[in-house]
């Protein structure tokens, strides 16, 4: 018999369709909260504005049980329309973007900007002391440039959250 | 949604509005409270003549009345009150209804659009604060979406798994012109609930329960919730099978306890031959119950060897609590009406040598006779709880009046859980998920107003009583003939009874100090106070009350130190209940683990 909290543990990256309509986003989040699920990260953005609806992208993590029971609790909330679970429905793409200042000078300024270049990522603003830059990819490319940049004068940064979509012909 | 405008009806306020369209939802009665921000709907309630008003005394009875006339007749319970401490009053009730699948619309007065967020005089963030307390909450920004946000509200609190819906209403909204809209006739945009199972879902649950060797049906609330001719077709379909039929505490009622096949209530106070009935089973199928944890016990030791179908019109119910085998989505009536058709067009034979051992078995449990006790029947010895709802039933039986019970919360309620049994749906309110004292009476006054010509009980302990009691009020104004039978121990029964269990008897603030006189209460109130003292009074006091047109209190006082049994401890499994002390051999107490649990 499989009872609660047990099993391993899975990430899955949840897409929910709502209505674009004020306390949506408050009632998602007070889903979670309410009732103890993790959320690892949340984005949401009008997608259709004329239809009024906007889409939530939730990175979360539980065992099966509970993630079946987040997506069926999703489900039953009034302006929602539909929930996809990407992580389990094909193959997905999931990115995010970044945007993050590293101040120095000498070598270290070098270094930040060559790995920036291996990277691909954009140099959008500069001062003789600072940069910044925007990186666009999946969580674990953003983490790695991350770990680089902290010795090099990494200061402050602004991440979007992800970002997701399924591939090929399948829509929500 | 379709949204036709009617011209002439772009003159009315908003309060003239919302009245519409509460009229073209079919609504005869309002359960309110006023105050300055609903003002206006006040006034326009006070212009007409179709919609009626029952002022209560406290905005959480609104709510509780709401729920009692709901669950009594099928229908959407509607509540209005005012701002601020109105509508955080009624949280309580919101919360209670949302979890007993209660279908209510409370609508809230709010300050005007332009002072929301400043701290007004009676401002609450009434959307915020009731965004958990509700299945949904709306706030009316602007007069064109008053009408059609009204007709939702009590299209969501019926739809699916009912539950109760707010609409917070601005005062300018209500003041200024409003248009008014139809009641859509096209689907929601985005909340359109299952209601037909899957066949193929249907089919295996057959397959399993016509294999059954020792099968269980374990009902619930969601039976009552989706009509009378669900509560039909179970009692159709149990008896067509021939198997053990048991109930939660929402469920009573659906299926007749006078019936054989009845196992009675089970769960922490259920009976022993229901709970080792749910513990050996091999086969399992649950209609409109949520494996709530009152119900299971410990959870890996629930019915352990049982194939489980669960039966829900809410798919997060589903493999929530406990794992299942077989998932049902659908409304109960559809879901019974598929199985008996699918039941009889299967062509397997029921293994009928199982069955009757299995119907052996459970005769055993039965003779162990759980629920019984001793009654002294020396005129002045002390009532037992139980006798006094037994002789409740049978004196209230013999005047063959159609009987709604309401209770309280704690051990009266238990008590009646198991002594008044119930052969018909919707006759039995009581507070389950929440447990909200202070539940009966409020919810009492909303069946009575329902059901005018009805005998309509509370049974009630004396501390719960005491947490509505200013409905008392309610009831004079109305004349509402609402009988209470307060169950007076002078303890918070349950509460002392944890104590005694748990706590090595240290009755920490759980005794009734001070209690009012509730016949000289009553009589305040302009009700009829009674009381029976000992064993010879209690017929004579259940009869007057009974005989009387106007509302009663009975005050019972009954054996102090009575325990309710049976008795699942928490974190224990059904096999391990504690039976009373009229029985031997007791079975291990609570566990360290268990005594974490509530």
């Amino acid at each position: 018999m499989q009872v609660e909290g047990s099993g391993p543990h899975r990430s899955a990256t949840i897409s929910v369709l709502v209505e674009n309509e004020s306390g949506v986003l408050a009632r998602v989040i007070g889903l979670f909260s309410g009732r103890g699920y993790n959320i690892d990260s949340l984005t949401v953005a009008p997608v259709e504005q004329d239809q009024r609806k906007s889409r939530i992208t939730i990175v979360t993590s539980g065992t099966e049980m509970v993630i079946e029971q987040i997506k069926a609790q999703l489900d039953r909330l009034v302006p929602v329309y539909r929930v996809s679970d990407l992580s389990r429905e094909g193959s997905h793409l999931s990115r995010e973007l970044a945007l993050i200042k590293v101040v120095g000078i000498g070598n270290a300024r070098q270094e930040a900007l060559r790995l920036a270049d291996a990277f691909r990522a954009r140099v959008i603003d500069a001062t003789t002391e600072s940069f910044v830059f925007e990186l666009t990819g999946a969580t674990d490319k953003l983490d790695a440039f991350l770990d680089l940049m902290r010795p090099l004068g990494l200061v402050e940064v602004s991440r979007t959250g992800v970002a997701a979509i399924a591939r090929g012909t399948r829509t929500i | 949604m379709d949204t036709h405008m009617t011209e002439a009806a772009t003159t009315a306020s908003g309060a003239e509005i919302l009245l519409r369209a509460l009229k073209d939802q079919g609504v005869e009665v309002i359960f309110g409270y006023p105050g300055g921000a609903v003002l206006p709907i006040y006034d326009a309630l006070y212009q007409q003549n179709e919609i009626r008003h029952i002022l209560v005394r406290h905005e959480q009875a609104a709510v509780h009345a709401a729920e009692g006339y709901a669950r009594s007749t099928g229908k959407v319970g509607v509540v209005l009150v005012t701002s601020g401490p109105g509508a955080t009053n009624a949280v309580t009730g919101l919360v209670d209804a949302l979890m007993d699948s209660i279908p209510v619309v409370c609508l809230t007065g709010q300050v005007p659009t332009h002072l929301i967020g400043n701290d007004a005089f009676q401002e609450a963030d009434t959307t915020g604060i009731t965004r958990q307390a509700t299945k949904h909450n709306y706030l009316v920004k602007q007069s064109g979406d008053l009408a059609r946000i009204v007709h939702e509200a009590f299209y969501v609190a019926k739809a699916g798994r009912p539950g109760p819906v707010l609409v917070d209403l601005p005062k300018d909204i209500l003041i200024n012109p409003a248009p008014y809209s139809e009641k859509p006739t096209s689907p929601h945009r985005s909340y359109t609930p299952r209601t037909e199972p899957d066949p193929a879902a249907i089919r295996n649950a057959i397959a399993l329960l016509k294999r059954a060797e020792r099968p269980i049906i374990y009902t619930g609330g969601g039976v009552i919730n989706a009509g009378p001719e669900a509560a039909e077709l179970l009692c159709e379909f149990v008896r067509l099978t021939g198997y053990p039929c048991t109930s939660t505490l929402m469920g009573l009622g659906a299926f007749p306890a006078s019936d054989p096949l009845f196992l009675g209530m089970l769960g922490m106070h259920g009976t022993y031959e229901a709970n080792m009935t749910m513990h050996g089973a091999d086969v399992m199928l649950n209609i409109g119950a949520r494996f709530d944890d009152r119900v299971t016990g410990r959870v890996n030791a629930f019915s352990p060897g049982s194939k489980k179908i669960h039966a829900d019109i809410d798919p997060s119910s589903l493999n929530k609590n406990i794992f299942v085998d077989v998932g049902i989505i659908g409304d109960a009536t559809q879901i019974l009406r598929a199985l008996l058709a699918a039941w009889k067009a299967d062509g397997t034979k029921p293994n009928k040598a199982a069955l009757a051992d299995w119907w052996q078995t459970i005769e055993g449990w039965r003779a162990k006779n759980c629920l019984k006790f001793t009654q002294t029947q020396n005129p002045s010895g002390i009532i037992k709880p139980q006798y006094a709802i037994k002789r409740l039933h049978e004196l209230t039986a013999a005047t063959k009046r159609d009987t709604f019970i309401s209770t309280e919360v704690g051990q009266h309620q238990m008590w009646a859980a198991q002594y008044f049994p119930f052969d018909k749906p919707n006759r039995w309110m009581t507070s389950g998920g929440l447990g909200t004292m202070g539940y009966g009476l409020p919810a009492a006054m909303g069946v009575q107003i329902a059901h005018p010509d009805a005998l309509v009980i509370d049974i009630a302990g004396e501390a719960s009583i005491l947490m509505n009691i200013q409905e008392m009020g309610t009831l004079a104004q109305y004349r509402l003939p609402v009988k209470i039978f307060i169950l007076n121990n002078q303890y918070m029964g349950m509460v002392r009874q944890w104590q005694e269990l748990l706590h090595g008897s240290r009755y920490s603030e759980s005794y009734s100090e001070a209690l009012p006189d509730f016949v000289k209460l009553a009589e305040s109130f302009h009700a009829v106070g009674l009381r029976a003292n000992n064993v010879g009074e209690l017929d004579g006091v259940i009869q007057e009350m009974l005989a009387v047109n106007r509302p009663v209190i009975a005050d019972i006082c009954v054996d102090q130190k009575e325990n309710c049994f049976p008795m699942i401890p928490s974190g224990a499994a059904h096999n391990e209940m504690i039976l009373g002390p009229e029985h031997e051999g007791q079975a291990r107490g609570i566990t360290d683990e268990g005594l974490v649990l509530v």
